[in-house]
């Protein structure tokens, strides 16, 4: 019988306290910058929540949000996992998106669900070979991966301006002053709103209207994709050996290649999967929120930074995708509320991204403390009776 | 139609475009070469393009503005190697965050204190007397026809080649990026050196983000740089370390731009994509071949533990 100890839910409350404690961090910093603009915080904090939860559409909008949000996320945890910089989630998102209209516009003739299954698989391929390409010239011609799906980010920006002013182009826009964006897909390849169906009792206690949620919102089923799909690779991750692989690869590259496995098959195949779920993000946000794809020519024209918060919500979600749901749906209530909050108090909502930018830097330099324990763990003359597969410490030693 | 092209305005424009990325590839070259990877390059270029328009907005004046400009490039580029060097944080994913930091920052900062986009009068070019009036290939309006911090990018070329080869801080920014165990048996404080490269790096970024903002288009706006800063990084990889190597590739990226605009400007129906896709698509390629990098600092993304 094992004797009962609080040591390992304690090791694993540790492991997760940096998370709230670099939130807290940021939002303090936040709150600093909403004084230096002569906005109440508390005003404004309480607008931003009203702005993403207040209402039945606000919820709605911030759970829009956060599915490509998700995707990129589940990507991230991935790559990170398998020690793998993937900074390309903007690109392999755009090239998801490309490749998924593109089919979803030659398939017009087929039944929806044949266009909605192959967009979406076209979409994940594409985005997969995009990231995959990443990872192999990571993998075997020892190219530093964030450098290169730096650039390729660049490229597919490209591409896709080139494509949406040209081949793609909608032909009801040809002009000289048209609006960069590919024909409408068919109808029946839009993915279906979802609705929740609630007992009658509940919507009573919240005072809604009735009991068919979301039914009159933009909320679509690729939010219920994204959610199933981050449970499958957190159980690909933990539970099997193809994650158990890419893990082993990430924490420790060298004891990897010792214990026998192809270090440069695992890299390859963590950049596959993290191209493919951001392809997914792209291909998504086409079928089930804009039916077409359309930009500004902008570099963020059409990913609206989702290939870069998907890095900011996975890593608050631990690098784990069951932990990057919540921590999308927080993102994305954060952009969400921020445009109420622009609205109320003429705060400009690019504050979310300073935010984020600075949760990220305060995550990422809050993880001494948990190697230092890590270290200690390890030096303590008896080890922890949780030796193996609890607690995966979200700490990677990773090289360029 | 290649006449119309290939014209001495667009040389001129390819060295004066070739500023922005000079300073901040050069300045990343001293976070590299002493182990950094300051990946918030284009975050700190946003902040300094920013503040250096706003003090010439306010004040009118063009030293304030790169003296704004230099100093908030030097806060963040301590704040990044606080994180870096003192907190150890895992160099790709910080430099995102200052990254984002910075958009968000500089765009925030804009709305509230500006709003509109407004242009200012910027560094006017100079002529160089004599040499400006050659007209022999064009070569007075190619190189001697710019404004002040475009002379002031190209000079430093020659000069951080310097330091880095022929000082003794050079010797100890080299020794720390590729033995900082060594380094620090020999008395040098690899922290103090990271510190100090990583700030030279900021302060650069700073004054990239100005010489876009307050010399080449006396605008700014949300995203000024549109990634710019990010190549920078890439151009220490394809200039091998070396600060002619990354003017060389600076030359390559401003070059495309400038046809770019050339092409644009003559309204010729030739999709211009493919001519901005080509550096990018070239430099990954350099990456491949310089896959050997013996050049490449041993240290650059490993955070120096004393072993306490």
């Amino acid at each position: 019988m094992r004797e009962f100890s609080l040591k390992p839910l304690w090791n694993r409350l540790l492991d997760i306290a940096p998370l709230p404690v670099a939130l807290l961090a940021a939002f303090a910093v936040a709150s600093l910058l909403l004084l230096a603009l002569n906005a109440a915080p508390g005003q404004a904090f309480a607008s931003m929540l009203q702005g993403a939860f207040g209402t039945e559409n606000a919820t709605a909008e911030t759970l829009v949000k956060a599915i490509p949000i998700l995707f990129v996320a589940i990507g991230i945890c991935v790559a990170f996992r398998g020690g793998v910089t993937n900074i390309g989630g903007e690109g392999q998102m755009i090239m998801g998106a490309l490749a998924g209209v593109t089919t979803a516009l030659l398939l017009k003739d087929a039944p929806g669900f044949v266009i909605i299954l192959a967009s979406i698989l076209v979409g994940f391929a594409a985005g997969a070979l995009y990231g995959g390409l990443a990872g192999f010239l990571k993998a075997y011609f020892n190219v530093n991966e964030i450098l290169s799906t730096i650039m390729l980010n660049q490229v597919a920006v490209q591409l896709m301006n080139y494509l949406l002013n040209g081949p793609l182009l909608d032909p009801s826009e040809a002009g000289l002053n048209h609006i960069p964006k590919t024909a409408r897909i068919v109808e029946s390849a839009e993915l279906p709103r979802l609705a929740l169906t609630v007992p009658q009792f509940v919507a009573n206690l919240f005072g809604w209207e009735n009991a068919e949620l979301f039914a009159r919102t933009r909320l679509h089923y690729g939010l219920l994709l994204a959610i199933v799909l981050a449970i499958v690779m957190y159980i690909l991750l933990w539970r099997t050996t193809i994650g158990y692989r890419i893990r082993a690869v990430g924490q420790n590259e060298r004891a990897a290649r010792y214990a026998g496995l192809n270090v440069r098959r695992q890299m390859v195949l963590a950049m596959l999967l993290a191209g493919g779920f951001a392809g997914l993000a792209g291909v998504v946000q086409v079928l089930g929120l804009q039916y077409r794809l359309q930009t500004d020519g902008s570099p963020l024209g059409f990913t609206a930074n989702a290939g870069f918060n998907g890095i900011v919500a996975a890593l608050f979600g631990g690098l784990n995708p069951i932990g990057a749901i919540p921590a999308s749906v927080f993102f994305g209530g954060l952009l969400v509320g921020a445009q109420k909050m622009q609205r109320d108090l003429a705060v400009p909502a690019a504050l979310i991204t300073a935010i984020n930018g600075l949760i990220v830097v305060f995550v990422v330099s809050s993880q001494i403390f948990s190697k230092r324990r890590a270290r200690r763990r390890l030096a303590a003359p008896t080890p922890p009776a949780t030796a193996p597969a609890a607690a995966p410490a979200p700490v990677q030693e990773q090289t360029a | 139609m290649i006449e119309q092209i290939f014209t001495a305005s667009v040389f001129a424009s390819m060295i004066r475009l070739a500023t922005p990325y000079i300073f901040a590839a050069l300045g990343e070259t001293f976070g590299q070469r002493s182990g950094v990877l300051n990946l918030g390059v284009d975050g700190i270029m946003l902040m300094g393009a920013f503040f250096g328009f706003y003090a010439v907005y306010i004040t009118g004046s063009l030293v304030l503005g790169v003296a704004a400009a230099l100093l908030i490039g030097l806060l963040l580029g301590l704040a990044t190697a606080f994180v870096s060097v003192t907190l150890k944080a895992e160099q790709g994913i910080s430099g995102i965050g200052v990254y984002l930091f910075g958009l968000g920052m500089s765009e925030l900062l804009f709305q509230r204190l500006i709003g509109t986009p407004k242009s200012v009068s910027g560094f006017p070019p100079i002529h160089i007397p004599v040499l400006s009036d050659i007209q022999f290939l064009g070569i007075g309006q190619i190189f001697f026809n710019h404004n002040l911090l475009v002379y002031v990018a190209f000079a430093l070329v020659p000069i951080s080649a310097f330091i880095l080869n022929r000082t003794t801080f050079g010797l100890m920014i080299r020794a720390v990026g590729q033995n900082p165990e060594a380094a620090d048996a020999m008395g040098i404080n690899v922290a103090r050196v990271r510190y100090m490269t990583v700030a030279i790096g900021g302060m650069l970024s700073g004054l990239a983000g100005a010489s876009l903002s307050i010399a080449l288009l006396n605008v700014f706006q949300q995203n000024l740089t549109s990634g710019l800063g990010f190549i920078a990084v890439a151009l220490v990889y394809f200039g091998r370390w070396k600060p002619f190597g990354v003017m060389g590739g600076a030359l390559l990226f401003s070059f495309v731009n400038a046809l770019q605009l050339q092409v644009s400007s003559l309204n010729l129906n030739i999709p211009s994509e493919f001519a901005v896709m080509a550096p990018y698509v070239i430099t990954i390629i350099a990456l491949v071949f310089a896959s050997k990098q013996t050049e490449k600092p041993t240290a650059l993304t490993k955070p120096f533990d004393r072993g306490e």
